[in-house]
C-alpha cells in the first residue's frame, strides 16, 4: 500500500508529539472547511487499475501515420527509454544539491554540447516546456536585448506558436506583425524588407516552415541583420542532418521543439523546447543551465551556473518564471543523438528526405492530386486534393491512415519520416486512388 | 581508479567510426533532393560510440545520482513522495504514446476520456467550477492562472487593475509570473506567526489590486487559519485570489479550496500526484476556476457530449493557448492513475500521514534544530540550525553533510523569511524507521557541529566530488564541449 507507517506507527509517533490523535494536528483548519464530502469513484486496485487504463489505450485507434505539423514520429531505439525510465535517473529531482546529482547535471551538460553541436549554435540551456515556448521565450530575450518593441513572424508560423506567442506578449507592449508568403509557399525577401525597420526586435523565421518547405534563410538572415534586428530561427532538429544550421546561417536565437529526438508524441506532450543562443545573450537566456566548475580537490564537477538570472534568486525581475523543465525529455535527446552520432543523424535524415519525396512523387501520380508547389521540403509537404482535405482524412482513416493535417480546403499537409516503409507509401497512394 | 574508468564526457571517449544504431541506407544522398545551398556544410560534433558503450555511460551516470528511489529526499516544497511503477508502465502504453496530436478525434477517443475523467476529478477533489491541463509545470499553471485572472479583469471592466499582491514567503515564481503577465507586483511581509498579516494585506488592497497569490499551506508549512476572512478582503476590493497548489498535498481530501474562497488555483501533478520529478521535469501543473473565472481558462478544455469527447478550442472569452498543442499527456495519465487508486477515504489518510510525519520530525529534532515557527504544521516543517555565528557550521554545510549520511538534503534558504532554512517535507510514503534513520542522522550532525565542526563543513566527503566551487563555474562559464 501507499501509506507504509502502521497502527502501531502512527501511536506511537503521537506519543511522541504528545497529540491524542491526528485530528488535533489539523487544527489548523477550521473546523467547517475540514473533511467536506468528496464523491470519488471506488479506488481500484493494481490490477484494476492497469485493465480500466489499458481499456482506455485501446479506444485510441492505431493508424499508419502520416501527420507531421509539428509533432513528428520517428523510430526511438530501445535504449533510449531503457536508460531514462532506470529510477536514479527518473526519481530525482532539479539537480539543486551537485555534489549528489553528477549523474544528472552531466547528462544535462552533454545535451547542452550536443544541441550547440546539432544546431550550430554557442550556447544552449537545459531545455524549455516545448518548441512554441521556448520560441516566445527567445522572441522575448531578443525584446530585451534590442529594447525594441515590434515582433515580425512569418505567417507560415505553425498555428499553435502563434497563439503562444500572442498569449506571453498581449500584456508586454510587444506589437506582433506577420510577413505574408508566396504562393509558393515561401518568403519573399522583398516583402520580408518591406515590413522591417529600426522598430524591429526580432524575425521569427521557421524552416521547414509550417507547410514544409525550407526557407532561404541565408538572405532572410542577412536582411533581418540589415536593420538592426535580431534572428530567432524555429527548425527541425532532425532535418538539421542534412539542412544547413542556423548557426551557418548566423541565427541569434535557434530554437526547435526537440520531440523528435528519441521522444514518443504522447498526443502532444511532454515536448521538448531547445534554446540556443549566440554566446553574446547567454546572460538574456531564462532557464538552467548546467556549467563545469571544480570541486575543492581540483577535480571537474557539474553544476547548475548563472542562476542570478533566475526566478528563485531576482524573483519579479527574472527574465523568466520558469522553474521545472523538461529534463527527462532532454535526457532522452542526449540519449538518442549519443546513439546515432553524426553517421546516424545523416542517414536518418537523408530516410526522411526519401520517404517524403518518394511519397510526393507516388502522390503526384494518383489522378486528381497534385504537388503543385517545387519548392525544396525536408519531410512534409503540401498536397492539393480533388475534394476537401476534411473528406480524404475521412476516407483514409477507414483505411487505417491518419493522412495528414487539414490545412483547410483542398489543401492537405501529409509527412512521411524514416518509419514509413515502401509498401506503407504504397498503400497511401493505393487509398487516395480509390477516392 | 584507471583511466578509462574515469567519468568521462561522452564525447571524450569518441572514437570515429563506432556506431551505436544503424538505419536503412536510403537510395540517394541529400544532394539529389535538395539544392546545395540549403546543405549542411559541416557534421556535428556529436560522440560516436557503440550502443554498449553508450549504455554503460548512462548507467553510470545513474548511478552518480541521489534520487527517491534509493534515498530518503526530505526537499520541502518538492513532495518527493513514491512514485508508483504501475504509472511508469501505464503511461506509455503505445495506444497513448503513439498518438498524434493532429489525429482524428475519433482515433484518440481513449487519450480525450482520460483527460476529460482527470479534469473530472480534480473539480471534484477542489471544488472548482473547470480545469485546464494544459499547463506543463506548476510556474506554467501560475501564468496559466494570472493570465486567466487577467482576461476576467479585462472583460468586467477591470483593466485598471495593474497589482498583484505576493507574500514575501511566496515561491519565486509567483512574483515573476506576476511581472510576466505585465503586473505590478506588491510584496507585503508576513506576520510575525509567519501567516499572511492581514493589516498589511489591507494596506496593500486597493481597486489597482487584481490578484492575491497565496500559497497555502504556506512555505513556512502553515496553513492560513483566516483563510476565509482573507479571501473575503480580496473579493471585497473586486481582485480575485490566487492560490498556489505547490503544497496540496497537504489538504487534499481534508480540505476543497473554493470552500474557503479560491477563485483560481494550479496543482502540481509531479507533486501530490505521485508523478516522478525526472530530475526537473516533465511536469504538469492543470490550473482550475471557480464558476465566474472559468470560460477566461485557456483554450482547448476537454468536454464530453452523447458518448463523444472533444477538444473545445472554441472558447470566445479564453485567453488563448499556453503552449503548443493540449498539455504533458504522459503525465496527465500518471495523475489520473493515482486518484483512480484511491478513495476520499484514503486520500484524507494520506494527507494526514503526511502532516503526521513533517510533525514527527519536527518534534524528534526539537532542542537541537528548533523550527522556526514552533508550533503544529501541516506537511512540513522549516527548521533553523544552531546559531551559525558561535558554530560557524551554516545551514549549507548541514546539507552537504547529510549526503555523506546517504540522504538527500532538505529545501535550504527557503523560505527567505527564515534565516538559515532547513524546509523538511517526508511525505506520507515514507515509514516511522526512516524518519527515525534521518532524525538520528541529524542528531549526530548536531553533536559534529559542538565536537568537530571541520568535518561538517568539509563535506560531502563520500560522494563522486568534495564539495563544489559554485562561483567558478559562473565567472568564465563552460556550458558545452567545444
Amino acid at each position: 500500500m501507499f501509506i507504509p507507517n502502521t497502527k502501531e506507527d502512527r501511536e506511537a509517533m503521537l506519543a511522541k508529539i504528545g497529540a491524542k490523535d491526528i485530528k488535533e494536528l489539523l487544527a489548523q483548519i477550521p473546523a467547517k472547511f475540514l473533511y467536506p464530502a468528496l464523491d470519488l469513484p471506488k479506488a481500484l486496485t493494481e490490477a484494476e487499475l492497469t485493465a480500466h487504463v489499458h481499456a482506455l489505450a485501446a479506444k485510441n485507434k492505431p493508424l499508419k501515420n502520416f501527420i507531421g505539423a509539428g509533432m513528428y514520429e520517428h523510430f526511438i531505439p530501445a535504449a533510449v527509454p531503457a536508460l531514462s525510465s532506470r529510477g536514479e535517473f527518473l526519481t530525482a529531482y532539479t539537480p539543486y544539491q551537485a555534489e549528489a546529482s553528477q549523474g544528472t547535471l552531466q547528462t544535462i551538460y552533454e545535451f547542452q554540447s550536443c544541441m550547440c553541436a546539432l544546431l550550430n549554435m554557442d550556447v544552449a540551456t537545459a531545455s524549455h516546456y516545448d518548441g512554441a515556448t521556448a520560441m516566445t521565450e527567445a522572441a522575448l530575450a531578443a525584446h530585451r536585448v534590442t529594447g525594441r518593441s515590434e515582433i515580425l513572424i512569418s505567417s507560415l508560423l505553425h498555428p499553435h506558436y502563434k497563439e503562444v506567442l500572442a498569449t506571453y506578449t498581449r500584456h508586454m507592449g510587444i506589437t506582433l506583425k506577420e510577413v505574408t508568403v508566396t504562393a509558393e509557399d515561401v518568403l519573399d525577401i522583398g516583402t520580408l524588407k518591406a515590413q522591417l525597420t529600426d522598430k524591429t526586435a526580432c524575425f521569427i523565421l521557421q524552416t521547414p516552415n509550417f507547410h514544409g518547405y525550407l526557407e532561404d534563410a541565408q538572405a532572410i538572415s542577412a536582411a533581418v541583420h540589415a536593420v538592426g534586428a535580431l534572428l530567432v530561427a524555429v527548425v527541425n532538429p532532425i532535418s538539421l542532418g542534412v539542412v544547413q544550421t542556423p548557426g551557418e546561417y548566423d541565427a541569434d536565437f535557434a530554437v526547435c521543439e526537440g520531440q523528435p529526438l528519441g521522444n514518443p508524441m504522447s498526443f502532444g506532450g511532454p515536448g521538448l523546447g531547445i534554446m540556443t543562443a549566440k554566446k553574446a545573450y547567454v546572460r538574456q537566456l531564462p532557464g538552467r543551465m548546467v556549467g563545469i566548475a571544480k570541486d575543492k580537490e581540483g577535480k571537474r564537477a557539474f553544476v547548475l551556473t548563472l542562476q542570478a538570472r533566475e526566478q528563485h534568486i531576482r524573483r519579479e525581475k527574472a527574465a523568466s518564471n520558469i522553474c521545472s523543465n523538461e529534463a527527462l525529455c532532454a535526457l532522452n535527446a542526449v540519449i538518442y543523438l549519443t546513439l546515432l552520432g553524426p553517421k546516424g543523424l545523416k542517414e536518418v535524415a537523408e530516410l526522411n528526405l526519401e520517404r517524403a519525396h518518394q511519397l510526393a512523387e507516388k502522390i503526384s501520380r494518383v489522378k486528381g492530386f497534385s504537388i503543385q508547389n517545387k519548392m525544396p521540403f525536408f519531410n512534409e509537404f503540401v498536397v492539393t486534393c480533388p475534394v476537401s482535405a476534411f473528406d480524404v482524412i475521412k476516407v483514409l482513416e477507414k483505411r487505417g491512415i491518419a493522412a495528414g493535417y487539414d490545412l483547410g480546403g483542398k489543401q492537405l499537409l501529409v509527412c512521411a519520416t524514416e518509419l514509413r516503409t515502401e509498401e506503407d507509401l504504397q498503400a497511401y497512394a493505393d487509398a487516395l486512388g480509390g477516392i | 581508479m584507471q583511466e578509462i574508468l574515469k567519468n568521462k564526457l561522452s564525447i571524450e571517449s569518441s572514437r570515429p567510426g563506432r556506431r551505436g544504431i544503424r538505419f536503412a541506407a536510403a537510395d540517394k544522398h541529400a544532394a539529389d533532393y535538395l539544392p546545395a545551398t540549403l546543405l549542411r556544410k559541416t557534421a556535428p560534433n556529436l560522440p560516436e560510440l557503440a550502443e554498449f558503450d553508450t549504455v554503460r555511460h548512462f548507467t553510470k551516470l545513474s548511478q552518480q545520482n541521489y534520487s527517491l528511489d534509493a534515498e530518503f529526499y526530505p526537499l520541502g516544497s518538492c513532495t518527493m513522495k513514491y512514485n508508483p511503477k504501475a504509472y511508469d508502465v501505464l503511461s506509455v502504453l503505445p495506444g497513448f504514446a503513439s498518438a498524434h496530436p493532429f489525429a482524428p478525434e475519433s482515433a484518440v477517443q481513449g487519450t480525450l476520456e482520460l483527460a476529460y475523467n482527470l479534469q473530472e476529478l480534480l473539480k471534484k477533489i477542489t471544488g472548482l467550477a473547470a480545469f485546464t491541463l494544459q499547463p506543463a509545470a506548476g510556474a506554467h499553471g501560475e501564468l496559466t492562472g494570472i493570465l486567466t485572472a487577467r482576461a476576467y479583469h479585462d472583460a468586467n471592466g477591470g483593466q485598471n487593475r495593474t497589482e498583484v499582491i505576493v507574500p514575501d514567503t511566496a515561491h519565486g515564481t509567483n512574483p515573476a509570473t506576476a511581472n510576466m503577465a505585465g503586473y505590478h507586483v506588491v510584496n507585503i511581509k508576513s506576520a510575525p506567526n509567519g501567516c499572511v498579516d492581514k493589516a498589511a494585506l489591507k494596506a496593500a488592497l486597493s481597486e489597482k489590486t487584481a490578484v492575491v497569490m497565496l500559497t497555502v499551506p504556506n512555505t513556512v508549512g502553515l496553513f492560513e487559519p483566516d483563510i476565509k476572512e482573507i479571501a473575503d478582503m480580496v473579493h471585497a476590493v473586486g481582485a480575485l485570489l490566487y492560490m498556489d497548489g505547490a503544497n496540496f498535498n497537504a489538504l487534499i481530501g481534508l480540505a476543497k479550496p473554493a470552500d474557503f474562497g479560491v477563485d483560481i488555483m494550479h496543482l502540481n501533478l509531479h507533486k501530490t500526484f505521485a508523478a516522478p520529478h525526472g530530475g526537473g521535469g516533465p511536469g504538469s501543473g492543470p490550473v482550475g476556476a471557480a464558476k465566474h473565472v472559468a470560460p477566461y481558462l485557456p483554450h482547448p478544455i476537454v468536454s464530453h457530449k452523447d458518448g463523444q469527447y472533444t477538444l473545445v478550442d472554441n472558447r470566445p472569452e479564453s485567453h488563448n493557448r499556453m503552449k503548443a498543442f493540449y498539455g504533458n499527456m504522459a503525465v496527465v495519465i500518471r495523475g489520473y492513475c493515482y486518484l483512480r487508486q484511491f478513495d476520499a477515504q484514503t486520500l484524507k489518510t494520506i494527507a494526514e500521514n503526511a502532516i503526521l510525519n513533517a510533525n514527527y520530525v519536527r518534534v524528534c529534532l526539537k532542542g537541537k534544530f528548533n523550527a522556526f515557527f514552533d508550533r503544529t504544521c501541516m506537511h512540513e516543517c522549516v527548521l533553523t540550525p544552531p546559531d551559525p555565528h558561535t558554530t560557524g557550521v551554516h545551514t549549507s554545510d548541514i546539507a552537504k553533510r547529510l549526503l555523506d549520511y546517504g540522504f538527500y538534503a532538505p529545501t535550504i534558504y527557503f523560505p527567505l523569511i527564515v534565516p538559515e532554512a532547513l524546509m523538511v517535507e517526508p511525505t506520507e510514503t515514507e515509514n516511522k524507521d526512516m524518519l527515525d534513520a534521518f532524525v538520528s542522522a541529524m542528531e549526530q550532525i548536531y553533536n559534529e557541529i559542538q565536537s568537530e565542526p571541520q568535518t561538517v563543513k568539509d563535506a560531502p566527503h563520500n560522494q563522486p566530488v568534495k564539495r563544489i566551487d559554485e562561483v567558478s563555474a559562473a565567472r568564465n562559464p563552460n556550458l558545452r564541449w567545444q
